[in-house]
């Protein structure tokens, strides 16, 4: 029998992600915190609303798998877990820091609460689709979920298990797609093309939903509906902007590196607050 | 070494049912039987090593014992960063099997020579390196991976040295096996070409040079006790692979002596020196024409010996 978390006000959650993210960076010296703000409020309806997962168990057998595969913004996950209860929140601010096992990039070893580690990109969907694979096979019910970037759509190994998803028609699998149209240099569309993109997955035998990756009752519509199609596997493509919730991050490339210090921190973290 | 490999692997999965064997599109015909007997633990995953190495990470966090296979470099060097970071860093159940080790795929070319995949694979944390040299050690490897917890690569080779196993024997990794004794030098193979290491210790006996033989079939852990009394009781060191002399056995064991102040009399490494086989041919032909042959292995016995005599 599978039990439903408590929910969480996902809002107030997002604000939370997002403040603790900017802290982490700011005293670790790490950068993507535009990545983390793109996906804080698809972070904060998973861990909110929809992962069945227990902070006090957290190898239960019959949780829910989530996947960072966009590993370098493992801030967020760690932000999140903590505010589950998988471990304490003061421990955030030991990100980046000499000794710590908070890496920039996500990683699982002495983290209670995170899956998998990754921080290159093009693995974490390879790896969920092994696990829908063996969920699958032994008729269990937990579902895998997994974030990605959209410039990580440029890897062939996505491409790879893709097709493979779809043609083990692994219904158990969600891939969610941060899209917010900038990668590491200049925007997607001036790297390399992703559209018609909704068009690709669905091609490859993929079930797909868009959805505005900041609005919470529309991500949470869509994930409390998957599999979107029985025997497919889901993509939530969200539509997204890199460096969401503070005005001077918002759509700039720059903050994939840069971190916030000072006047700049200050001035990120009196948007947050202010934030509703 | 394949067909051994497999049906061992079909014995233990009979009765295990985390045991699974993905392919990476290879092995036309190879899996028949074993297909026929468990269906379902076996996939075709199509020709894509990095998600055959990714799913079948996914497939061992989730409790599976999971065996990945295809052919030379492929499940190994065009996916190497999946067994990094997928496979080792999470210490997960992944065995990694190539069959092609060395010259095997001969005549095929370049592209088909597996000869640094031991060196890479072995400086891998928690990759435990297999090249069984007969078809009783890949038997015996393959339970013993089976058991043992974390990643692995097992590395077939087309060529064996037959059956070595004396009655009652038992293997364990990390644990050479003596095969002839002699005190005159010692030649120390893993792989299939183990096989030349006995020819060339045959050819040399005739002469009144006794060479001891070791199958050093874990080359990801060096075995301290056999290249100590290898060093100290035999006239030095030779290691044969059919592989680059660069990081792989003869690189392990010499970094292995030089650290622990183990002084062989005289050592030297036999295999490829920083290049490629460029020409093609047999397995056997490619093993003469780049030096490391039972006859090559003889040759450089007699010179290390009548160097200094």
């Amino acid at each position: 029998m599978l039990t439903q978390r408590n929910t969480l006000d996902t809002v107030g959650l997002a604000k939370r992600i997002r403040l603790h993210a900017l802290r982490m960076t700011s005293l670790g010296g790490t950068s993507h915190i535009g990545s983390v703000f793109s996906m804080a409020d698809l972070l904060a309806v998973l861990y909110g609303r929809i992962l069945r997962i227990e902070a006090a168990s957290p190898q239960w057998p019959n949780r829910d798998r989530f996947i960072l595969s966009k590993g370098h913004a493992g801030a967020g996950v760690y932000a999140a877990v903590a505010e589950c209860g998988f471990f304490e929140v003061s421990v955030l601010d030991s990100h980046g820091q000499n000794g710590s096992k908070l890496s920039g990039h996500v990683s699982h070893k002495g983290v209670p609460g995170v899956e998998l580690s990754t921080g290159s990109l093009g693995h974490g969907l390879p790896v969920s689709t092994g696990m829908a694979l063996a969920a699958k096979r032994a008729r269990r019910l937990h579902r895998v979920f997994s974030l990605m970037s959209d410039g990580e759509c440029d890897e062939g190994s996505n491409w790879e298990a893709i097709l493979f998803a779809a043609h083990h028609r692994l219904d158990n699998l969600i891939a969610i797609v941060d899209y917010n149209k900038l990668q590491s240099l200049e925007r997607v569309e001036d790297t390399l093309r992703l559209e018609p993109f909704v068009e690709k997955w669905r091609s490859f035998g993929w079930a797909v939903r868009e959805v505005d990756g900041h609005d919470h009752e529309e991500i949470a519509r869509c994930l409390e509906a998957v599999p979107f199609a029985p025997g497919q596997p889901s993509c939530l493509i969200a539509h997204t902007i890199k460096g969401k919730g503070v005005s001077f991050m918002e759509n700039s490339v720059l903050w994939h590196y840069r971190t916030a210090r000072g006047e700049e921190y200050e001035a990120a973290k009196r948007e947050l607050e202010g934030s509703s | 070494m394949r067909d051994a490999f497999i049906r061992q692997l079909a014995g233990l999965a009979k009765d295990d049912a985390r045991i699974v064997l993905l392919t990476g599109d290879l092995g036309f015909g190879v899996f028949d039987e074993y297909r026929r007997i468990l269906p379902e633990q076996f996939i075709n995953v199509g020709v894509a090593e990095q998600n055959l190495a990714a799913v079948a990470t996914g497939m061992a966090l989730e409790g599976h014992i999971a065996f990945t296979y295809s052919i030379a470099n492929f499940p190994t060097l065009r996916c190497l960063e999946q067994l990094r970071n997928d496979a080792c860093y999470h210490g997960a159940n992944v065995k990694t099997v190539a069959i092609g080790g060395g010259f095997s795929y001969g005549n095929l070319g370049f592209s088909h020579h597996a000869t640094e995949d031991l060196a890479i694979l072995r400086s891998l944390p928690g990759m435990t390196v297999v090249a069984p040299a007969d078809l009783w050690e890949v038997e015996q490897a393959t339970i013993a991976l089976t058991l043992a917890s974390g990643s692995a690569y097992l590395r077939l080779d087309k060529s064996n040295a037959g059956r070595t196993d004396r009655p009652g024997e038992r293997f364990e990794l990390g644990k050479a096996r003596c095969l002839r004794e002699g005190d005159a030098m010692t030649l120390v193979g893993c792989g299939g070409i183990v096989a030349e290491l006995l020819a060339a210790s045959t050819a040399l006996s005739r002469e009144g040079i006794d060479c001891r033989v070791i199958s050093h079939h874990t080359i990801s852990q060096v075995d301290h006790e056999a290249i100590a009394s290898a060093a100290a009781g035999t006239g030095g060191i030779v290691t044969v692979e059919e592989h680059t002399v660069t990081g792989g056995l003869g690189g392990a064991i010499a970094e292995w002596c030089l650290e622990s102040g183990v002084l062989p009399r005289r050592f030297r490494r036999i295999g490829l020196r920083d290049e490629f086989a460029t020409v093609v041919g047999s397995q056997d032909y490619l093993r003469e024409r780049y030096a490391m042959g039972a006859d090559a292995i003889a040759k450089t016995v007699r010179a290390m010996l009548g160097a200094e005599r």
